[in-house]
């Protein structure tokens, strides 16, 4: 599996506040999160790629992150302040590559 | 299944609240051929839809991933039938995109099951999970519009995964009287998932960037970035032959030739080249990726004599070293919207150190190849 920079990104996980629900391993696209157990635990964070699926889904609220997606053309908009992010604007969809569907065949 | 009336004011062609209340008019020469039937419920009639794709669906999804005519590709919101369901049968929650919703009913063949169809504004499970247009509120407010409490007396909802980042299951319970079960990432899973009594095995839970991922966005790339590059490239071809060989383009023009042909291979090495060999390449940030398949394409042109190796044509050399990486490792970096596990925060760091460089080496070939030009020969 691809792995992108290590120590970058901005999940923190506050045990003692973990209820042990388990949705943070549930949703979790990378397997951050290990599974059923009380407190959950952090596997490998450098694989996390700030989507923000746990933080939204645990009732704890014991994750934060800085959600957002991680695309240089968003970046580059956003810092030139044309239209914030690249992926699934208006734009995109008229054929920008970001975020586009295509990103995985099969996924819904 | 008999009173037809109470809610089906929300149910059909839904755009908005003031709708008429359903439409036969409009159902009559609009009829997608998707919808084969209709089946009558408790919250009023709901269009039954076939799993199988047909030629035309198929040449759609082909025409989606080319990026031609996005927007138009939207199925109205709300709620649909597969198979024979009822009040026991499960729902299966997606977004209005049509290619979502398509690769959602391919694989219910030989189900009963209910689609609960968000309004995504036509954008994918995932990307309208990250703005929140496939979120907490949609799924609220759709479960309420359709009826589905009176159609279904299970209170689950199965809501694809990459939908998370958009969902609180435990606000949805909450809102709604819904549970939600998060579905496997990739459709194909939806059978495997549903006989294990609705579990996912942890492979059906991890996004994967295999080969036929990564090849799949090809396409958009080049498409994409394809405008630009042969700009670039005429630009080049039109100012060498003006410099050189008076207006003459081509014959004596053997350096713009070259450099447009070089501009265009550096594309091809970041848009196609960089994201097929991912894995394989000695560097973790797709620009460094980017730059390395183009160092190899100069060095492959140096080879071959398409940039020249001398003490004469020193500058021109530079500037063709510079430029071609440079392209090749931009248009990489830019392959980072498309993939499945760049966070925000390593995109960030990774242009901090590669955007300068870009910016300088691009800026110092640029230079370096119009003084070759009033230089050489
Ligand atoms: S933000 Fe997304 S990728 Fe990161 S740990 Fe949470 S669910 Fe996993
Ligand atoms: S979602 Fe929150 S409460 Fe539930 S297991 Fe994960 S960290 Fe613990």
């Amino acid at each position: 599996m691809l792995k992108y920079l290590s120590n970058v990104t901005t999940l923190h996980y506050d045990a003692d506040k973990c209820v042990g629900c388990g949705r943070c391993a549930e949703v979790c696209p990378h397997g951050v999160f290990a599974g059923h157990q009380r407190p959950a635990a952090i596997t490998d964070r450098d694989r996390c790629m700030e989507c923000g699926a746990c933080m939204r889904n645990c009732p704890a609220e014991a994750i934060t992150v800085r959600a957002g997606v991680g695309c240089a053309v968003g970046v580059i908009y956003g810092a030139l302040g044309i239209g914030g992010d690249c992926c699934c604007s208006a734009d995109s969809s008229a054929g920008d590559s970001c975020c586009s569907d295509a990103e995985s065949p099969d996924a819904q | 299944m008999n009173e037809t009336t109470t809610q089906q004011t929300d149910r059909c062609c839904d755009a908005g609240d003031s709708q008429p209340p359903c439409c036969e008019a409009q159902a009559a020469d609009d009829q997608p051929a998707w919808v084969i039937g209709e089946i009558n419920t408790p919250a009023g009639p709901v269009p039954h839809i076939a799993t199988a794709l047909t030629l035309a669906d198929r040449l759609a999804a082909a025409r989606v991933r080319l990026g031609i005519g996005r927007m138009s590709y939207a199925v109205p919101a709300g709620l649909y039938a597969v198979g024979s369901p009822d009040a026991a049968s499960p729902v299966l929650v997606t977004a209005n995109y049509k290619l979502s919703f398509d690769r959602l009913r391919e694989r219910l063949g030989g189900m009963d099951a209910w689609v609960l169809v968000l309004d995504t504004k036509g954008i994918n499970v995932w990307c309208a999970a990250g703005k929140g247009t496939f979120g907490t509120d949609e799924i609220v407010r759709r479960v309420s519009l359709t009826g589905l409490a009176a159609v279904v007396d299970h209170r689950t909802l199965i809501v694809p995964q990459l939908g998370a980042p958009g969902v609180a299951a435990h606000e949805v319970k909450k809102q709604s009287g819904f549970k939600v079960v998060y579905g496997p990432i990739r459709a194909v899973d939806i059978p495997a998932f549903m006989a294990a009594g609705m579990t996912a095995t942890d492979a059906m839970r991890r996004v994967r960037f295999g080969l036929r991922d990564r090849s799949a966005v090809v396409p958009l790339e080049l498409v994409h970035w394809t405008p630009w590059a042969l700009a670039v490239a005429a630009a080049g071809l039109v100012a060498a032959g003006l410099t050189r060989g008076g207006f003459d383009i081509t014959a004596g023009n053997w350096l713009g030739v070259r450099s447009a042909a070089l501009v265009l291979a550096a594309l091809v090495g970041g848009a196609v080249i960089a994201p097929l060999l991912l894995p394989i390449l000695p560097a973790k940030t797709l620009s460094g990726q980017g730059m390395i398949v183009g160092i190899a394409i100069a060095a492959v042109a140096t080879a071959m004599g398409w940039i020249p190796l001398a003490r004469e044509t020193v500058i021109e050399t530079a500037a063709l070293w510079l430029i071609v990486p440079t392209i090749s490792a931009f248009v990489a970096m830019t392959y980072t919207g498309a993939t499945t596990y760049t966070s925000l925060s390593g995109v960030r760091r990774e242009m901090r150190l590669a955007v300068p460089i870009q910016i300088a080496a691009g800026a110092a070939g640029l230079v370096l190849w119009t003084v070759g030009l009033f230089l050489g020969r």
